[in-house]
């Protein structure tokens, strides 16, 4: 196969890393929503934790961007 | 070509100063979109945050109260993960916090360039951060600061554990300036691919220009979810900051 092919394949192949991004995200939002609705007091003291999450979870799929762009640039 | 939505992220000198500014060795240092943005950035929150609170009034102006409702919220960012010890860095925190947002929301102007979509820059900031951090931890622990690798377990457990944690506190640069890098550069594009979508379908006449109406509806929810993403991403970046200079501080032990 042609390395060019290849490359373009690989890196559309990364972009599967968003699947468990997404996964993550949504676990992550569910349960501070299911957590805040029965105790709305202590939500607002979890935002913080919140974005941590989520910001730790997007990551995990930011990298197979990363590697898709390494993969098309490089 | 015109539609490549990598292309504007293409840093290149501006078009009305071509000639290099000065070399440094070898190498010609231009004045590029990228610097010039970035001038841009710091000349108006420079300007926002000094007009804004130069008379000081009781009652705040509402550009006043703008100024003071993102110092405190950085503040209370502070407060919350580092207490007391950690307002020493609010300077920083503030700079970065503040500096981000405000090259986020530039770049989200039609004509702009986005600053924080270079990772030069995104990893600036995070070295930055980090070596700050780490000369904190070293100035206010001694070699004790190392003991931010080790965690009360048995043995079995521990030594795993701080090869974990070790790997974990190097990934930090990099997952830090990749998050805020990445988060532009893909909503960037996709506001790009988008506009693409609208031109294509215009061009093709008849029906096709009807169907162009829906990339377009698309592409102001996009938009007001960049909006939203520019907010998250200097908040995130804040944040993690502040938890990281935290540690560095404290250790491990809670303040």
């Amino acid at each position: 196969m042609d390395v060019t092919a290849a490359k373009q394949i690989g890196a559309g192949l990364a972009t599967i890393a968003f699947v468990g991004s997404g996964i993550g995200i949504g676990v992550v939002f569910g349960n501070y929503i299911s957590g805040a609705l029965r105790n709305p007091g202590a939500a607002s003291t979890q935002f913080t934790n919140l974005y941590i999450g989520y910001a730790l979870c997007e990551l995990q799929g930011l990298f197979g961007l990363l590697i898709a762009l390494i993969l098309l640039f490089t | 070509m015109a539609l490549n939505p990598m292309e504007q992220f293409e840093v290149r000198p501006v078009s009305w100063a071509q000639h290099p500014l000065f070399h440094i060795g070898h190498y010609p240092i231009y004045f590029t979109n990228q610097a010039l943005w970035m001038l841009v950035v710091v000349v108006s929150l420079s300007m926002f945050l000094i007009l804004s609170v130069n008379k000081g009034r009781v009652v705040p102006t509402r550009a006043q109260s703008l100024a003071e409702l993102s110092y405190e919220f950085v503040g209370g960012m502070i407060d919350m993960t580092s207490g007391p010890a950690g307002f020493r860095f609010f300077p920083l925190i503030f700079t970065i916090f503040m500096f981000i947002l405000f090259c986020n929301g530039f770049g989200l102007l039609p004509i702009a360039f986005t600053v924080t979509s270079q990772i030069a820059i995104t990893f600036f900031l995070t070295a930055v951060v980090i070596l700050t951090a780490i000369v904190t931890g070293f100035l206010k622990h001694g070699f004790g600061f190392l003991k931010l690798f080790v965690i009360k377990a048995p043995v079995v457990i521990m030594i795993p554990m701080v090869l974990l944690e070790f790997i974990s506190f190097c990934a930090r640069p990099i997952s830090l300036s990749m998050r805020l890098f990445a988060n532009m550069l893909a909503g960037h594009t996709m506001l790009k691919v988008m506009a693409g979508f609208v031109i294509s379908l215009g061009a093709a006449g008849g029906a096709y220009t009807v169907l162009a109406a829906a990339p377009e509806a698309l592409i102001v929810g996009l938009t007001a979810l960049e909006f939203l993403v520019a907010f998250l991403q200097a908040y995130v970046f804040a944040i993690l900051s502040c938890i990281y200079l935290s540690e560095a501080l404290h250790l491990h032990d809670n303040h």
